[in-house]
């Protein structure tokens, strides 16, 4: 039976959101795992949970970064297990180098919490293989240092490898500014890895995981879990 | 005893590390202040405002340099500035 480990940090605070859409949403065995954990062998994919590990001291997800639990994330990573890091835990993955780029705070200078509608840019990774390239998604953001950065030549790279998963989008499916809640550069609201089973995006999908907790009533951020174990159960 | 005698050598230097955006990297916040603080209540003569963090530290070491060489090495090392979209400056003084 497939098993995957919710990482808990001092400050995490959507570890349990995860944790509720993969136990009791979808069935799956999760744990939650403490930080200063040093084995994370028995797991099949890892999931880094939003909030604010450590205060977001010195800058948003660089402290956890360095954590025993990280280490074993990487040795995942490496591997080829799928890892999964939302909104502060795409700041750990960026900070822990797995993902390029930089998360800097949003233009508006205002934390923003809003529902967003994002357009898929790649079915190959491990967390959006059910959902088509240009299905629209939408998922709430609720973050101060969302806004993703890289240099101009480092992003053409990183679009020409298929590395940009999903992007903020219009109602209608246009990557218009109004659409980009933090200033993204080109819209990204998630990317992946080169081999493509590190994904991190600032949007919330265990927020939009249940039609109940949808205004659309979709609940469409749950293919993002179910696309993780369609990816396990080959 | 001779880790005694070593102690005794070190000094403590007070050590800065400011960690700032790159220069074509936007810094929304600096460009607020200027905007909205500075120029609004009259010093129109600023032209440009960048926010940075300030670490101060101390630590003890053999001298200046080698205090530099450590938190230099330790920048790097952990990763206090992400050198995507910062730039680090350290400096000493006694």
């Amino acid at each position: 039976m497939v098993k995957v480990a919710v990482i808990r940090f001092p400050g995490s605070n959507c570890d349990l959101d995860v944790l509720h859409v993969l136990g009791n949403v979808l069935g799956v065995q999760a744990d939650l795992v403490w930080h200063r954990n040093e084995n994370l062998g028995g797991y099949d994919a890892v999931v880094l949970p939003g909030g604010f590990s450590y205060g977001d001291c010195l800058r948003g997800g660089v402290i956890a970064a360095h954590s025993p639990a990280v280490s074993q994330v990487k040795k995942m990573a490496a591997d080829g297990k799928p890892v999964l890091g939302i909104c502060n835990g795409f700041q750990i993955l960026v900070e822990s180098e797995l993902l390029p780029g930089a998360l800097l705070r949003n233009d508006s200078l205002k934390f923003t919490c809003k529902w967003t509608a994002c357009k898929v840019a790649t079915s190959r990774t491990p967390f959006t293989r059910l959902l088509e390239p240009n299905t629209i998604v939408r998922m709430p953001v609720a973050h101060n240092e969302g806004r993703f950065y890289v240099e101009e030549d480092d992003y053409r790279r990183l679009a020409s490898r298929d590395q940009v998963v999903f992007k903020y989008v219009s109602e209608d499916g246009r990557e218009t500014p109004e659409a980009n809640p933090n200033g993204s550069f080109d819209n990204v609201a998630g990317i992946c890895n080169e081999k493509g089973n590190v994904v991190g995006l600032m949007p919330h999908p265990e927020r939009a995981s249940e039609s109940i907790l949808d205004p659309n009533g979709e609940g469409l951020g749950l293919r993002v879990f179910q696309s993780m174990l369609e990816t396990l159960s080959r | 005893m001779i880790r005694g005698r070593r102690e005794e050598k070190l000094s403590t230097f007070q050590v800065e590390v400011v960690v700032e955006n790159k220069q074509y990297v936007r810094d929304p916040e600096g460009e607020t202040i200027l905007k909205d603080l500075l120029v609004l209540n009259g010093y129109s003569s600023v032209k440009k405002v960048r926010t940075a963090k300030l670490l101060r530290m101390w630590v003890d070491a053999d001298d200046q340099k080698k205090a530099v060489e450590l938190v230099s090495k330790m920048c790097n090392d952990l990763r206090i500035y992400n050198p995507v979209v910062s730039t680090c400056a350290v400096s000493a003084s006694e």
